[in-house]
């Protein structure tokens, strides 16, 4: 120890130009964490904040206390929502380099987190979700065409053109509106479920957020409020390693893992290998039950790796190796349950390949179908004296003058 | 001399204070390292290494807090907020402790950070890349609030703000942080090396707070505005072809009133104009103090133009913001006015 004080600036393992390098991210075996009862006390399982749960061995084949023993038409259903999501997400971003849209922002890399979490629910159940839940909008319902509606800000725009690009909301689909304010949902999903608890309802609420907005007070604001009042949340942490150019060690993750957060107020963490669907599917039914049973809320944190840019204005070549998700020890969540359902007999390359080609030809027919409600340049064009619009529940009188004024400057 | 867009010019005042005073430390998100998501502290870490470009944990409360500490401690922080549309979780730092401090501790403890954000729209970054919320720090006493419309004035105000000793809320209109924008979409981009105030002197010089600049010296009527919109009021009043006085008042807050005053008496007329949302915003103290100190002089009444009281909608980006045809039916009626 130094005889002064001293200031610890957290560094990544790599930066541009160095060798990527996971040694930090502490794994487990496959297999090799317990599953307790949904009534275990938290305090004892706290190890499982630390650990890792993972299903999937090196060998693709499912291990341990933790697999869900899934039928392998339900895998092969989430297998197919990850590769829509994926087709998707590729699609728009070229959409967005062309011109077409005026922002994107991928999930690449952490689609079993929406796809594993959303055949965990139930449909009652409510989400508040982050801009990189794309596949949690796909899995719910919402159609490809209206969220490419809502990305062209066009006349079918769910938003009513309101909001930027991937900023999505489904109100059937229990899938709340999504802000441009980094955490703010993770309140919302507390109070949601706690009105669930005095409605006497077992709907839960589930939230999502990234490593890096763990800073934010709401998540803090969220955890406490789940914990006084035991609500039925399950409070998601998606730690992909890097929040823009930071990664998460500048959130505090350098010596206590994300899901360890809630273990001073008494919510139990599950610490979940974010691109094992089956880990994920496993851990989110576990505390889904519980939750459900009165159990409380529980936080899980899912370790993946941000395969993309953050988003269309972002060049992280800037700040991290060019290859770095090539070596992420925990791989890509679409490859490993193709594998598994490889290794098992209930998947092929030829059918893998044939379903990627049917999703290009479905993403590209919605494409153009979505282009005749309007693109940024081409009518049809919304009418912007919606803009005053829903802003209060009726439009008041200042607003009515200035909408007016507004018509008569655009003719 | 050197020509620099705003984003340069700021960067300058950074590393001219940051040599001079190794007090002055930087934290924001991604300021570090990465030198910001846009750019004004490229270049800074490097040379002044980590212990004073500081990146930071997403928490704007934590990120004003903590650099109201270090100012406690003998440091001269800057904070930056990446968009001002993130400034509000740090907002009870903001009114409760930054703006207070000295007053409640009877001038014994202070702490000068100065806060820069980027604000204002017309970059489709959809409601909340894009907001202009300076009135809401313009009613706090005790916080400087500030405005630059140009490279010049940004690199002289900013370097001003960071040696004051009260915390000074800086505002940096994005739309011009590459050149100047006179509200016209369509018309191809602008850079800053032909404008007479992309010309920035290399070294130390300041601008003072507290000043507001006549750009424009005329005698049929006076516009007060500030940010991108100072822009937009030279090429509406060119549009309506009036001799207008454009004043840009830069410092919001405190206000130089005089300046605006001695206008307005001249010209007898006056159109305000701002992009921030029209009710209770700055716009309204403007017309409130030429009201009160130019009453007799006024030939008509004043005029106000702002966004308009909605959100700032993505698709709508050019009916919202107050553009050259909003600006020159401002005027045209001030002028029209008996
Ligand atoms: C309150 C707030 N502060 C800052 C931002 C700007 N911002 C947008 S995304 C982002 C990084 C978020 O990282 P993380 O939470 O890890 O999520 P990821 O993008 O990795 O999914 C930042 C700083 C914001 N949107 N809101
Ligand atoms: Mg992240």
């Amino acid at each position: 120890m130094s005889t002064k004080s001293r200031l610890h600036i957290p560094h990544p393992s790599a930066r541009p130009g160095d060798k990527p390098d996971f040694s930090y991210l502490n794994l487990a075996p496959a297999g090799s964490a317990d599953k307790p009862s949904i009534d275990a006390k938290p305090r004892d399982i706290e190890h499982l904040s630390m650990n890792l749960v993972r299903v999937l061995d090196d060998e693709h084949r499912a291990q341990g206390e933790w697999n869900p023993n899934l039928d392998p038409e339900k895998l092969q259903v989430g297998l197919r929502w990850m590769l829509l999501t994926r087709v998707f997400d590729e699609r728009l971003w070229q959409i967005q380099r062309q011109g077409k849209i005026s922002f994107y922002m991928e999930s690449k890399g952490e689609e079993a987190v929406s796809i594993a979490q959303g055949m965990a629910l139930r449909a009652g159940d409510m989400c508040f979700p982050s801009y990189r839940n794309t596949g949690l909008y796909l899995y719910r319902g919402t159609k490809l065409v209206d969220m490419m509606n809502q990305c062209l800000s066009n006349t079918k725009d769910m938003c009513k053109g309101r909001q930027l690009p991937v900023l999505y909301h489904n109100k059937e689909a229990n899938l709340f509106s999504l802000s441009g304010n980094l955490g703010t949902q993770y309140p919302h999903a507390v109070g949601w479920a706690m009105a669930s608890a005095i409605k006497g309802e077992d709907h839960i609420a589930a939230s999502w957020l990234g490593d890096g907005s763990t800073a934010e007070a709401d998540f803090h604001h969220a955890l406490t409020f789940a914990a006084v009042y035991q609500a039925p949340v399950i409070l998601n942490i998606v730690n992909n390693q890097w929040a823009i150019s930071t990664f998460q060690g500048f959130a505090g993750g350098e010596r206590r893992p994300f899901a360890a957060r809630g273990i001073g107020l008494g919510i139990p963490g599950i610490r979940v290998d974010g691109n094992d669907f089956l880990a994920v599917y496993s851990a989110t039914l576990w505390a889904a039950d519980r939750a459900r049973r009165g159990g409380g809320p529980t936080v899980i944190e899912h370790v993946t790796y941000r395969g993309g840019a953050h988003s269309t204005s972002d060049d992280p070549s800037k700040y991290r190796p060019k290859d770095e998700w090539a070596s992420f020890p925990l791989g890509d969540p679409i490859e490993r349950l193709k594998k598994h359902l490889i290794a098992e007999g209930h998947w092929s390359d030829e059918q893998h390949i044939e379903v990627i080609e049917e999703y290009r030809v479905k993403v590209g027919a919605a494409w153009k179908e979505a282009q005749k409600f309007g693109t940024m340049t081409d009518g049809p064009f919304l009418d912007p004296a919606g803009m005053f619009d829903d802003i209060y529940a009726e439009i008041p009188e200042h607003l009515v003058k200035q909408r007016q004024q507004m018509l008569e400057l655009e003719s | 001399m050197a020509q620099m867009n705003m984003i340069e010019a700021i960067r300058s005042a950074l590393d001219i204070v940051m040599e001079k005073d190794p007090n002055v430390v930087i934290m924001g998100e991604d300021v570090g390292y990465f030198g910001g998501v846009f750019r004004c502290t490229d270049g800074l870490q490097r040379k002044y290494g980590e212990h004073r470009v500081i990146d930071a944990p997403i928490a704007e409360g934590g990120i004003i807090g903590a650099t109201i500490g270090m100012g406690l401690n003998g440091l001269r922080p800057v904070a930056e907020i990446q968009f001002a549309d993130y400034i509000y979780p740090g907002f009870d730092q903001v009114v409760s402790e930054l703006a207070r401090i000295r007053y409640r501790s009877a001038g014994e403890f202070f702490s000068p950070v100065t806060i820069r954000t980027p604000c204002g729209g017309g970059i489709r970054g959809g409601q909340t890349h894009s907001q202009s919320p300076e009135a809401i720090f313009t009613h706090i006493s005790g916080i400087r609030v500030v405005m630059p419309s140009n490279p010049y004035d940004a690199k002289g105000l900013l370097i001003s703000a960071i040696e004051s000793d009260d915390p000074v809320v800086f505002f940096e209109p994005k739309r011009i942080y590459n050149g100047p924008f006179d509200g016209d979409p369509e018309k191809p981009a602008v850079s800053w090396a032909s404008h007479p105030k992309g010309e920035v002197p290399r070294g130390y010089y300041t601008v003072p707070l507290g000043s507001a600049d006549v750009v424009e010296e005329g005698s049929e009527l006076t516009i007060i505005t500030y940010g991108t919109l100072v822009h937009v009021a030279q090429a509406a009043a060119a549009l309506v072809g009036v001799n207008a006085e454009i004043i840009d008042v830069r410092s919001l807050s405190p206000l130089d009133t005089t300046t605006l005053t001695e206008s307005v008496k001249k010209t007898g007329r006056c159109l305000i104009a701002h992009e921030a949302t029209r009710f209770s915003g700055f716009g309204a103290e403007l017309v409130a103090t030429v009201q009160e100190e130019c009453f007799f002089h006024l030939e008509a009444p004043i005029e106000r133009v702002a966004g308009w009281d909605t959100p700032y909608p993505h698709a709508f980006e050019w009916q919202y913001f107050p553009g050259q045809k909003r600006l020159a039916a401002g005027i045209r009626k001030v002028m029209e006015a008996q």
